[in-house]
């Protein structure tokens, strides 16, 4: 039965005290470990304004103070978000998280990131002043040197916009829960071992994904 | 038969703590909204007002006609752009001999004299002289129409603009002159903005045939570079006023900065190369060899986890 076989898979794979855990290791006490669920955080900031500037319309942050605010608040997590989240891969990087076969976990990562940048600037290009106008105006001429721009077209507002407040954010949103059910699976990545003295002892499964 | 996990790969045999995370989570939460509303009350959001074909023609109305012009002579940048746009040849982007801006071909057809200035003018009711001088411009030859549009060139730097209306020393300017006056008369009544974006439609979200047109003139290009949002200002980083852009695109906007890039009629094509490939390997990291174990050689991760090594080195 597909069901039985999906669930005892998932169950398999991620068992509750895994999905969900009380515990970590203790070398998981590090300000660096906040920057992932602190982008996680401005994620879903980002998604709640979002969705208030998507029910009144997109004309209605330049009309109504109330709309100003959302959208400053939209913004701003956008800019704590790519913080946050820029800061959480360069401490990946420094610890080699893809170590013990996590290479999917940092892949999902990095093409958040990519993606999200894609995200923004459809955001960017949907504001309806002139900013969007001269990114839309300069954007197209990097596109279509590379002949994207005759399908990804910049200056059709109405194009930029589905893209941002549906496609790109859904994929984002997916590619989180992805990277956030690949940490919990194969667990934070331990420390390379403490070298030994008096010969530096040997790096198991040093570089590269198992 | 598979190898043995790695024991970076095992469950961690050492020291665990208690760990909440939904609690992290809802702090985080709770710290990041906070922060989002204080930066909002302390710096709101950028909302400069679009720049339209109206204001245009109305604060500079000689541009205004310059740019005219050169739409209806086919001089003009998006006259002589090639894809998406039009044919012109050897106008396309290459990345050495391969040009990914010719593979879709003419998607998007713009006509520059047509879409920007002779249809337009058509939708203007109520004035026979515009007619004739439309059906004058339509059958003269070619060389005629060009010997036309470059007196009107010539002249518009003596151009005077008195209470809208464009005042010319005498010339032999034909059918251009009553073309262009009712042009930008129409422009500042703002019919121009309706008529190009409309294109025949009730509902319409394609800013592209009003966008094109506004980027010929130089009126937008220096409200641009007055909000250093040009590109060698690092404009494509920057957001009008003095707030962060979009600043993750540093890199991006870095190489425009630099030669070979900086004086390169295919800049765009060979940054937008470039920064795939620098992309593709960002994403690979894990399966690069040397890459990989980069951060070994570096350090830093000693400083990150210094609890845990501290707490391994008085154990021993």
């Amino acid at each position: 039965m597909w069901t039985t076989w999906v669930r005892e898979r998932a169950v398999g794979a991620l068992p509750p005290d895994k999905l969900l855990p009380d515990r970590q290791p203790a070398y998981v006490s590090s300000w660096i470990y906040v920057f992932g669920v602190a982008a996680i955080a401005s994620l879903i900031v980002i998604v709640a304004s979002g969705a208030i500037l998507g029910l009144k319309g997109p004309n209605w942050w330049h009309v109504a103070s109330v709309g100003r605010f959302f959208n400053s608040i939209h913004l701003w997590a956008v800019e704590l978000f790519f913080f946050t989240m820029v800061v959480h891969l360069w401490g990946k990087f420094f610890m080699a998280a893809w170590r013990g076969g996590r290479g999917r976990t940092w892949v999902t990562g990095a093409v958040t990131f990519l993606v999200s940048i894609g995200a923004a600037f459809t955001g960017y290009l949907s504001q309806q002043n002139f900013d969007s106008q001269w990114i839309a105006s300069e954007g197209k001429d990097g596109l279509n040197s590379v002949g994207i721009g005759a399908f990804f077209r910049v200056p059709d507002f109405g194009q930029m916009y589905t893209f941002h407040v549906i496609l790109l954010p859904v994929v984002v949103v997916a590619l989180v829960i992805w990277h956030v059910l690949l940490v919990r699976r194969h667990g934070v990545v331990p420390p390379y071992p403490a070298k030994a003295r008096p010969a530096p002892a040997a790096a198991p499964g040093d570089g590269g994904p198992s | 038969m598979s190898p043995p996990p790695s024991a970076e790969a095992a469950e961690w045999q050492g020291e665990y703590v208690r760990y909440d995370l939904i609690k992290e989570l809802a702090i985080a939460l709770a710290v990041i909204t906070a922060l989002a509303v204080v930066l909002t009350i302390l710096f709101s959001s950028p909302d400069d007002p679009p720049t339209t074909i109206q204001s245009w023609s109305k604060a500079d109305p000689g541009d205004f006609l310059t740019t005219a012009v050169s739409e209806l002579d086919g001089s003009s940048e998006i006259a002589t752009y090639g894809p998406p746009y039009n044919h012109t040849p050897d106008a396309a982007q290459k990345i050495g001999p391969l040009c990914l801006q010719c593979a879709p071909g003419v998607r998007i057809p713009i006509d520059t004299a047509r879409d920007f200035v002779v249809d337009p003018l058509k939708t203007v009711p109520g004035n026979p002289a515009l007619k004739v001088a439309l059906a004058a411009y339509s059958a003269a030859p070619a060389k005629q129409r060009k010997a036309w549009t470059d007196a009107y060139t010539a002249a518009l730097p003596k151009a005077r603009f008195v209470a809208g209306r464009v005042l010319l020393p005498a010339g032999d300017y034909g059918p251009v002159a009553p073309m262009m006056a009712s042009l930008v008369g129409l422009a500042q009544s703002g019919g121009l903005d309706g008529v190009m974006l409309a294109g025949g439609h009730f509902y319409q979200t394609d800013y592209t045939k009003p966008l094109l047109f506004l980027s010929g003139g130089s009126y937008f290009e220096d409200r641009a570079t007055g909000q250093h949002l040009l590109g060698d200002q690092w404009g494509m980083m920057n957001e009008t006023g003095s707030y962060p852009g979009q600043v993750w695109l540093w890199l991006y906007t870095f190489w425009y900065q630099i030669e070979p890039f900086k004086s390169s009629d295919n800049a765009d094509a060979l940054i937008f190369a470039l920064m795939a490939a620098l992309s593709l390997a960002f994403v690979c990291i894990p399966f690069i060899p040397g890459l990989n174990r980069l951060p070994r050689h570096l350090g830093v991760y000693r400083l990150i986890w210094r609890d845990h090594y501290r707490r391994v080195e008085q154990g021993r």
